[in-house]
């Protein structure tokens, strides 16, 4: 250190004056303080394991589990080892997040954008669902879907169709699907690929209009072609099964979204797009007036304006906090397990209730949400760096 | 049918408030067909839907289950004969809340405005009206009149000693700990198990408990993330980013389960205290957040001057950065307060009968089968109440900071 360095005598005073010191012995005290914490309570629980016998480990996740689980998207037998329960219940933590983000993201948008409609109704319903969603806790509003909306639909005996396409019972809803998994995977592949081929096809026929003024005519059939090829493999290839009802109650075919995901997925989507929409409302208010004004002057139509002008610029200011909203959609998918849906929060609980074992079960819970939230911000971070200023 | 009177068609200028509600739905409803369909589209769908709600509540739905369990939803399973206590409790935080409205409002040249009084009017009305407050119109009137009384006191000593706001933060800090030895007993009282805790008072007092406990270590962990000392940033960093990853139901079991694992063997702390300390963890880390926020807006400059004027880092942080940084972070704060309210909701699911634990076991009752619905609603309402009064607060102090420069 520096005053020792020097040929005078040790100076205790001076060194208790000086900040340097101060600041590494903070820092030395401080990691200290951590450390005993850690320590005392780590021994603790040492302890405590070895003295029920359960010496930490993993190797447990490899003894059957033993329990079965009500809906599943891979495989899954009683006898299985937990580990595959426990893919069992990511998998449906997945399914639940996934179209959780898209239809919050939607109905989000939808809401943000409609308090600034003309219309006078639309905008006080805009900020009446805000104000009402917002101020309810989400397990109530959870409960409240599961018991009181979708539990008081009829028993299958009378069940309610939907133009013959679906039916809702309080066993749950029943919609028009692929024949087969495989299938499926390959509509929803379908799907992602044309909307990424017609994105990258829509810029690059603005980016030669921007330049030449005219032109594009290839690119605009392009987009044509991959519309139509889109449309020939959702209705044809496909191979639909319309769900159908059955004399006496019942359904065959189709694809049965239990009770538990349809009002988890209500209870989540409406939750957070309430958050969503006042993101996206404040948004579209950092957009200056003078940007409304200029687009108007320019002759844009008023959804022109907000389509071409406003929300880009908004979105600048909107992707950050969106980040945090599918992170809390994410962690909140695990109350679903209040209500049975055997996402991974549930299978994780029942593997920890058989096993005797909470530490590592909650590791492993701790690795799963942390490593979703982790994919988010990395996906939402590429996304956000697309849209803000490029400055040259 | 009302139509527009004629000399606000030949009126000069142009008047937007004198609009006729003809002229004012043609042109916030029927602008274009577009809007028009939307107009016509609402109406119809929610008009359809709050048609069947109203009927639903007037023929079909039994709201016999809510004053049959008032109590239970008020207070748990506390024993009746010990009410007494509780409306101490209630009448403790009604004298202090009028006090302190009453300190904060003395330079206000008229404290019961009109539209206080009427809000006073309502409130009596509905203690009055409402049939489960109906068999305690006895205590809960006095409880308005002792809000009133003490604003009026309490604009009298503001006025007189300007320096009273100090002592009604502390009042509030001792009340406390003074509702908290009301709610368990002990040192002369009758001990009540927590295991009766319940109901709204078990909501509120873990959620002001959580406040309360989360506060301290939020500023620090949001202190050390900010500061220039590298193992204190990182290690505040690593808990703020571990926590925020993590659901809070599992941390809720963690709490219930871990907690003693982490303590000498045979040591097992209260349940709602350990339901409070993971609640206090959990929220932490995301006050942290907001107070960095409000840290990160504190111009550079205000910490150079304070160094070059000699003081030290801790009165720096004290005296200069954190009365700014606070005062910049209060609607996040209140933002983040409101979500540990709804938060405890939670501990239902780890056992405790908190106002939503309570509803599911009243559901659970034979009696009350099926009546999800109407306990539902009615714990909504009572949550709503909450979380708006605060949101409402909230905006309330924005708007008196943002007047202020």
């Amino acid at each position: 250190m520096a005053h020792d360095s020097g040929s005078k005598t040790f100076d205790l005073k001076a060194m208790l004056r000086d900040e340097r010191f101060w600041k590494i012995a903070f820092q030395v005290i401080t990691l200290i303080v951590v450390l005993l914490l850690l320590s005392f309570f780590l021994g603790n629980l040492n302890r405590n394991l070895i003295q029920q016998g359960r010496a930490f480990g993993f190797s447990f996740l490899r003894n059957p589990a033993g329990f079965s689980i009500g809906e599943s998207l891979i495989q899954y037998r009683p006898n299985d080892p937990y580990w595959r329960a426990l893919m069992v219940g990511l998998g449906n933590t997945l399914t639940l997040v996934v179209g959780g983000i898209v239809l919050t993201t939607l109905l989000g948008v939808v809401a943000g954008v409609a308090s600034f409609s003309k219309n006078w109704l639309l905008q006080k319903l805009s900020r009446l669902y805000v104000g009402l969603v917002q101020n309810i806790p989400l397990l109530l509003q959870l409960f409240f879907w599961y018991f009181a909306i979708f539990g008081a639909l009829p028993n299958p005996a009378n069940q309610i169709g939907v133009l013959g396409l679906a039916f809702l019972n309080n066993r749950g809803v029943y919609i028009p699907w692929a024949s087969s998994a495989l299938l499926a995977i390959l509509g929803i592949a379908a799907t992602v690929g044309a909307a990424i081929a017609a994105l990258f096809l829509w810029r690059w026929r603005t980016k030669i209009r921007i330049e030449t003024g005219v032109g594009g005519q290839a690119q605009s059939i392009a987009l044509a072609v991959v519309a139509l090829a889109w449309l020939a493999i959702i209705t044809v290839g496909m191979d639909w099964t319309v769900p159908e009802g059955v004399e006496g109650g019942g359904v065959t075919g189709g694809l049965r979204l239990s009770r538990e995901y349809v009002a988890s997925l209500t209870a989540l989507v409406f939750y957070t797009s309430a958050f969503v929409a006042e993101i996206v409302r404040a948004g579209i208010q950092s957009v200056s007036k003078g940007q409304w004004e200029a687009a108007r002057t320019l002759g844009l139509n008023a959804g022109m304006v907000m389509r071409l002008v406003v929300f880009p610029q908004a979105l600048r200011v909107i992707i950050p906090p969106m980040n945090s909203q599918y992170m809390n959609l994410t962690k909140n998918s695990s109350l679903a397990f209040a209500i049975a849906f055997p996402e991974i929060y549930s299978i994780a609980t029942t593997t920890y209730n058989q096993t005797g074992r909470p530490v590592e079960v909650f590791v492993v819970m701790m690795a799963t949400y942390l490593t979703l939230c982790l994919l988010i911000t990395v996906v939402m971070n590429q996304f956000n760096r697309s849209v803000q200023f490029k400055e040259r | 049918m009302t139509s527009v009177t004629p000399d606000s068609v030949s009126s000069a200028r142009p008047d937007v408030l004198a609009l006729g509600p003809v002229a004012w739905a043609k042109k916030n409803l029927f602008s274009d067909w577009f809007n028009s369909l939307l107009t016509i589209l609402i109406v119809g769908i929610f008009g359809w839907g709050i048609f069947r709600l109203v009927l639903w509540a007037l023929t079909v739905a039994q709201w016999q289950v809510i004053p049959n369990n008032f109590g239970l939803f008020m207070s748990g399973t506390f024993p009746s004969q010990l009410y007494t206590r509780i409306w101490a409790i209630l009448a403790i935080i009604c004298g202090l809340a009028g006090l302190s409205w009453g300190v904060l409002g003395r330079n206000v040249s008229t404290l019961f405005s009109r539209n206080v009084l009427i809000g006073l009017g309502a409130v009596c009305a509905f203690i009055v009206l409402f049939p489960p407050t109906r068999p305690n119109s006895l205590q809960l009137l006095p409880m308005v009149a002792l809000v009133a009384g003490g604003a009026a006191a309490g604009r009298q000593i503001g006025r007189k000693f300007p320096g009273v706001g100090k002592w009604i933060s502390l009042s509030w800090f001792l009340s406390y700990f003074v509702a908290l030895w009301l709610l368990g007993g002990g040192l002369g009282l009758t001990k009540v198990s927590t295991n009766d805790w319940g109901g709204l008072v078990l909501t509120l007092f873990t959620a002001v408990s959580g406040i309360v406990l989360c506060f301290p270590l939020g500023l620090l962990l949001a202190l050390g993330r900010r500061s220039a000392l590298p193992v204190v940033r990182l290690l505040s960093t690593a808990y703020i980013e571990l926590v925020r990853g993590v659901p809070l139901v599992a941390f809720l079991f963690m709490g219930q389960v871990m907690i003693p694992l982490f303590l000498p063997i045979g040591s097992r702390p209260d349940r709602i205290l350990r339901a409070v300390i993971a609640l206090a963890l959990f929220s932490a880390a995301y006050l942290a957040e907001n107070v960095r926020a409000g840290l990160q807006a504190v111009p550079r400059g205000q910490r150079e001057a304070a160094m070059s004027l000699g003081l030290n880092t801790p009165t720096t942080l004290g005296l200069i950065i954190l009365p700014q940084a606070l005062k910049i972070a209060i609607p996040a704060i209140v933002g983040q307060f409101i979500s540990l309210f709804q938060d405890t909701t939670l501990l239902s699911i780890v056992g405790l009968a908190e106002l939503l634990g309570i509803g599911k076991s009243i559901l659970a009752n034979p009696a009350y089968l099926g009546r999800y619905a109407e306990v539902y609603l009615f714990l909504a309402v009572i949550y709503w109440f909450f979380c708006y009064a605060m949101s409402l607060a909230s905006r309330k102090i924005e708007e008196k900071l943002n007047t202020e420069h």
